[in-house]
């Protein structure tokens, strides 16, 4: 990234910390690409969260501490006694031929280890294990980089990767029930997500032939808490994550479209700067945004009397017309349409007669 | 190697694999074009020629009269049954054979070498078996069809294109994603997993597609296989007899479609509703535009006329078709339909409404990676694609969230990579409207 | 979602409430349905926190579990839970019993109609069937024989729940979304508080909806905010061993918590009912009361739980199945609705008009040379007509007389009526009517092979189900 770039981000953010980039937040580019807002506030490490509370829009997903807890003791059942269950799992489930030889937790043990001391010795650990020097079957929280836009930025050391036959394997350990086989889409969609980032930061770090596509997916198995484990193949997942962040060169020409010395420090702004400022920076709102991003309230304030607050399919029915009102107007005759609202309008009016013959006053 | 080697190689290979009876079940990929048809008869008459019966499931009508008309030819000796529903109404060009009877009931026909039909109308036998079977587009029959007709054979070869369109179902439901049985994957899908020993072959060569379609298709549509074509350069071309002032994007597009095989005739960038009705007059345009010209298309040796029978026009929608249908009043002989009927039929020339084309969003079903090649590989000589400038924003913007199953296989090509890969390729090719 | 649909959205925005998108109630509401609204624990795999239940509004029963992590508590409230649902259904069957067709097969005049707030609703249904129908009631883990019962019973009405047109399970956002359009999306549709805001007073109704101190949720998930601050200590209290004192805070928080949805499904069920039923209900519910009446047999034959997935054959039966009532349901709700079947009139699958000519008794040549009646009338349209010549159409008045276009010109439709010239008069010249090519039925399933002789390419025939201690075992451990 551009050093220009990367100060006019770090003006945008003041003097607050940067967000730290995780799994979830580097996955979470491939969900919403085309929103400028959120790709410009990830960038520049805002805290969403932080910022649309201060804006009078705060995000509606809290985390019950029930879920929390359970997420926290059914992982530390599954790498309790030294990976037992997992080993066990990966023999069984996986049919792997795999030798329980050691094991290394990579997690700071001083605490005042920099990142890239940790990641040094991650990528140590690591490289050793797949290239049959030491024996290590299992390795717990290696820090691992990724360049996204430019930034090298540290992942959450939020994984388990294991090594067997010089391929390592992803873990992830989710919470959320398999139950007869099956499990919800959309979780396994995003934990499918999370995984290929810690593959594609594996394989940039290893190469790509010492890192599966597969990954190890382990949950409670239907209503019990014992783990299962299955095989998924994120090679998709990886396709587009790949794509994205190859396009995050973008980032750059958003950041242009920024007023001169904007930021949106919490600290020196008031609700109404920080709203002018998000203003200038172009959301792509729909619906789903609601369930995964921290500014969608806001958008979606913002979004009101559009069609596309309605849905994308709401959306293209009204014709694409960008507004209701103008829908509307259109479809009962009021306004004269535009050569580019011309088949839009016809389609309108005819909805509208049609509705109107039959619809109860 | 020549391709007509390759070609007879893999053939070779299938038959010998089919009829050695080590495989209850042999399964051929074949992209495009790949003499599909041409193996199916080959096998069926191999067998009839060996004395044995066989019967032979195709998923559409017309497939069944065409495979019918070209094992009657090739068996002039035997009798070929032509079983069918009630409302089927028997095709001229089968009227006129000798070798074929045709009924209803399958016991009118016992004495056929060859007893051919629907999926639809073998689900309805029973009490009859054979030894070997052929099932033909076996990628675009459902796993449940497949499970009832499956009780009347012994031993099959599974012929279909893994690029076209998946089967369809109005009913959503994911009850029985990940079973290897599930009845709403293809026959084929279904198969393998339930067998996952059985011998995969893949027919090497397309006969139909250009060698300028080569490096498009093959790695947007086939990214493991791949696929030759049986043409070098050269050896397909495209002229036109009459000359174009090449001063219109449309008479330009047509003379990039001549010297590439491919030609993106793109109209300004605009969200516009799917009957366009600005893509629609352009398409027509186009597609007008190969017959006024006099469009002579050479293979080999061989130059023959684009007559409007040789010409296509394909779009994603049944409202666009019929837009378009309207555009081309005109010029009636010319085909317009959509991606799913033109699945398996071969034209020179072919012109694509793109399915992305003036849209806000991507959804599945317009980034389905078997619409866009049903689309994009209909043509002998050159493809046509009109779209509105942007469709590569779209699909840079597009969101992934899929759901991910359990114990489902990936399927490949992504829609969305394959996507990519084409409009890379297009825009290579672009005249601007 | 449909071109009406969205329009009527864009009209409910605009106008500040909801717009209707039927004249008709496309679903039965049961003289006596049993409403039921879970909630569940979060992070755990279905496991009850609380549930209100009962079919009188003014007297529902609240079950809580007061430790939803103990496995011995869940199935107390299981067996709680089983004495209500297991009563509603044995009440069903003293409606009484009639029998039809020419076996003179028997049909209880009621079957059991459980109304739950949303989809997650159904899930829970769906989840605790299965958690619950393969617990065995004797020997270790052995739980209340009611339990297993319960069990199959959800998984019925979870399965019928599946089955385009059934109403013995309804979602009450998707049964109020078949009937109005909201000025929202559909992903807020699923907001009940939030969709009868639209359709009560307007906008800022659903926006208090959202509000989980205002409305909390209509579950099975809980607001965390509210598990964090109320529930955790309440726990913590039974934890501790002061379990009194525990059931009292969670009966009062729990209340409060479902208390606001279970009005608001009394008050969807209020407006539903005033809705005039479709001509079509009645003979849906009769499927509903026949799938009731011969699962209420198996059962007390003895039969064996629902199994955990379907095998091949089953998996495609049901499948055939679920198409032929898909089609069906679509064609006869757009066939007793004008405003659905407007839908079909703007994508130019139906058309509406006026009978301009008419010729009751013409006469073509038939077949057999013999000269048949074939009336002939041609109807003026404003609509789009994209329907094309040879097309079979029906029109909703008479469903059983087939037409045929035999042409189209500008506005103007030929049509010659091919069969059931009998069943209603030839439309009069003058007469509005409405043509659709979208029929009710025809759609013909073959037979499959049975699951014994599954065919090799789906894996052969299944292995027969086998109880084992494991389906006893799997919640426990």
């Amino acid at each position: 990234m551009e050093p220009a770039t990367q100060a006019r981000l770090s003006q945008l953010r003041g003097n607050a910390p940067a967000k730290r980039h995780n799994a979830r937040t580097v996955a979470a580019l491939t969900g919403n690409p085309g929103c400028a807002r959120r790709a410009v506030l990830d960038a520049a490490g805002i805290d969403k969260n932080a910022l649309a509370a201060q804006v009078g829009f705060p995000a509606k997903f809290g985390q019950s501490q029930f879920a929390i807890t359970r997420g926290n003791s059914f992982e530390a059942q599954v790498k309790a006694n030294g990976y037992a269950q997992l080993v066990r799992m990966l023999r069984e489930t996986l049919g792997l031929d795999i030798e329980e030889v050691g094991s290394k937790d990579l997690e700071t043990v001083g605490g005042n280890e920099s990142q890239e001391l940790r990641h040094i010795r991650a990528r140590q650990a690591l490289q050793a294990a797949v290239e049959g020097r030491e024996p290590l079957t299992f390795l717990d929280h290696p820090l691992l980089r990724l360049d996204v836009g430019g930034n090298n930025v540290y992942l959450e050391p939020d994984l388990v990767a294991f090594h067997h036959d010089g391929v390592l394997h992803v873990v992830e350990i989710k919470s959320f029930a398999i139950i007869d086989d099956q499990a919800d889409g959309s979780k396994v969609a995003a934990a499918a997500r999370q995984s290929a980032v810690y593959v594609l930061a594996l394989r940039r770090l290893l190469g790509d032939d010492r890192v599966s596509h597969d990954v190890v997916l382990v949950c409670p198995k239907d209503f019990s808490n014992q783990p299962t484990a299955v095989k998924i193949d994120v090679r998709k997942q990886l396709i587009i994550l790949d794509h994205q962040l190859t396009r995050l060169a973008r980032i750059e020409s958003l950041v242009e479209l920024l007023p001169p010395g904007v930021s949106l420090d919490l600290a020196t702004h008031t609700r109404e700067e920080l709203l002018t400022t998000l203003a200038t920076m172009e959301a792509r709102y729909e619906p789903s945004c609601l369930n995964s991003c921290e500014m969608a309230y806001l958008c979606r304030h913002e979004a009101a009397g559009c069609t596309s607050a309605l849905g994308a399919t709401v959306r293209e029915e009204l014709g694409g017309v960008e507004t209701v009102a103008r829908a509307l107007e259109l479809a009962a005759g009021r306004a004269v349409p535009s050569v580019e609202e011309n088949d839009a309008a016809a389609m309108l009016r005819n909805t509208a007669r049609i509705y109107g013959s039959v619809a109860p006053a | 190697m020549t391709p007509a080697f390759l070609s007879e190689q893999a053939t070779l290979a299938i038959l010998d694999d089919f009829r050695s009876g080590q495989h209850r079940g042999v399964v051929v990929d074949s992209p495009p074009g790949a003499g599909k048809s041409t193996l199916v008869v080959r096998a069926a008459a191999e067998l009839v020629e060996d004395g044995q019966r066989l019967m032979i499931v195709a998923q559409t009508n017309e497939q069944v009269d065409d495979l019918t008309v070209n094992l009657a030819g090739r068996l002039p000796g035997a009798l070929i049954g032509r079983l069918s529903g009630g409302s089927y109404v028997r095709s001229e060009r089968l009227a006129r054979l000798a070798n074929v009877a045709c009924d209803t009931a399958v016991a009118a026909l016992t004495g056929c070498a060859v007893t051919i039909a629907t999926a639809a109308k073998w689900a309805y036998v029973k009490d009859h078996s054979w030894e070997w079977a052929i099932v033909d587009e076996a990628y675009q029959m459902r796993s449940d069809a497949l499970l009832a007709v499956a009780p009347r054979f012994e031993r099959a070869l599974f012929v279909g294109d893994p690029g076209q369109l998946d089967p369809f179902s109005v009913v959503e439901n994911d009850r029985w994603r990940g079973l290897t049985w599930d009845p709403m994957q293809s026959a084929v899908a279904g198969l393998l997993r339930n067998n996952p020993g059985l011998p995969v072959h893949r027919l090497p060569v397309s006969w139909r597609l250009p060698s300028t379609a080569q490096p498009v298709i093959a790695p947007a549509f086939y990214p493991f296989t791949g696929f030759r074509t049986g043409t070098g350069p050269g050896e397909r071309e495209l002229t036109y007899t009459t000359t174009g002032f090449g001063r219109t994007p449309v008479d330009r597009v047509l003379a990039t479609a001549a010297s590439s095989g491919w030609g993106y005739l793109e109209l300004p960038a605009r969200h516009t509703m799917r009957t366009d009705g600005e893509a629609v007059e352009a398409v027509a345009d186009v597609a007008r535009r190969f017959l006024h010209r006099g469009t002579m298309a050479r293979s080999g040796d061989k130059v023959e006329p684009v007559t409007a029978d040789r010409i296509a026009v394909g779009a994603a929608h049944r409202d666009q078709v019929a837009a378009l249908q309207a555009a081309l009043a005109d010029a009636p002989g010319i085909t317009v339909d959509t991606a799913n009927r033109l699945q398996g039929r071969e034209y020179d020339v072919t012109v694509v409404l793109h399915p992305l084309s003036g849209r806000r969003d991507a959804t599945a079903f317009h980034l389905e990676a078997g619409r866009l090649c049903v689309l994009t590989s209909r043509h002998r000589q050159a493809c046509v694609v009109v779209g509105r400038a942007g469709i590569h924003e779209l699909l840079d913007a597009h969101p992934s969230v899929e759901p991910v199953h359990l114990h489902e296989p990936v399927k490949f090509p992504d829609g969305w990579a394959a996507n990519q890969t084409v409009m890379t390729h297009l825009e290579q090719h672009r005249v601007p409207a | 979602m449909s071109a009406i649909s969205s329009y009527a959205r864009a009209l409910a925005v605009d106008g500040g409430r909801a717009f209707p998108i039927a004249t008709r109630r496309h679903v039965h509401i049961a003289g006596e349905p049993l409403v039921l609204i879970p909630l569940t624990m979060a992070g755990e795999a279905n496991a009850p926190l609380a549930a209100m239940v009962g079919t009188r509004r003014d007297d529902p029963a609240l079950l809580i579990v007061p430790q939803p992590r103990n496995r011995d508590l869940r199935f107390a409230f299981a067996d709680e839970l089983a004495a209500v649902v297991l009563r509603y259904v044995e009440d069903r069957t003293r409606q009484g019993i009639e029998t039809y067709g020419k076996n003179q097969d028997p049909r209880y005049l009621d079957a059991p109609q459980l109304l739950v707030p949303n989809p997650g609703g159904v899930g829970f249904v769906r989840l605790f069937g299965r958690s619950t129908r393969f617990r065995r009631t004797t020997g270790e883990y052995a739980v209340s024989p009611d339990v297993p019962l319960l069990g199959r019973w959800l998984s019925f009405l979870a399965e019928r729940a599946e089955h385009p047109g059934s109403s013995a399970l309804l979602p009450m956002t998707s049964a109020l979304n078949l009937h109005w359009a909201t000025g929202q999306s559909s992903l807020e549709d699923t907001n009940l508080a939030a969709t009868l805001g639209w359709i009560t007073s307007g906008p800022d109704a659903a926006r208090e909806a959202e509000d989980p101190t205002v409305w909390p949720p209509a579950g099975p998930s809980t607001d965390p905010t509210f598990d964090n601050e109320i529930l955790a200590p309440a726990l913590r209290q039974w934890d501790e061993g002061r379990h009194e004192r525990a059931r009292a805070l969670l009966d009062r928080d729990l209340r409060t918590q479902l208390e606001p949805t279970w009005r608001l499904m009394w008050q969807a069920i209020d407006l539903l009912r005033a809705l005039p039923a479709g001509d079509s209900v009645d003979a849906r519910w009769t499927e509903d009361r026949n799938e009731f009446t011969s699962y209420y047999m198996y059962v007390n034959s003895g039969g064996y739980p629902q199994p955990r997935r379907d095998q091949a054959v089953a998996a495609a039966r049901r499948l055939q199945r679920l198409e032929r009532e898909q089609t069906a349901f679509d064609a006869t709700l757009a066939l007793d609705d004008p405003l659905v079947m407007a839908n079909y009139r703007v994508t130019g699958e139906a058309f509406a008009g006026t009978v301009v000519e008419s010729e009751p008794d013409r006469k073509v040549p038939g077949d057999k040379g013999r000269r048949v009646l074939r009336p002939l009338l041609v109807v003026r349209s404003d609509d789009p007509l994209r329907l094309t010549v040879g097309t079979d159409v029906v029109s909703p008045g008479r469903r059983k007389q087939v037409a045929k276009i035999l042409e189209i010109d500008g506005d103007r439709v030929t049509l010659q009526i091919e069969k059931g010239m009998t069943v209603a008069p030839t439309p009069a010249v003058g007469e509005e009517i409405t043509y659709t090519s979208v029929f009710p039925e025809g759609m013909q399933s073959p037979k499959l092979p049975t699951a014994e002789d599954t065919p090799w390419t789906h894996g052969g025939p299944p292995q027969p189900y086998v109880a084992s201690d494991d389906d006893a075992r799997e919640v426990w451990e």
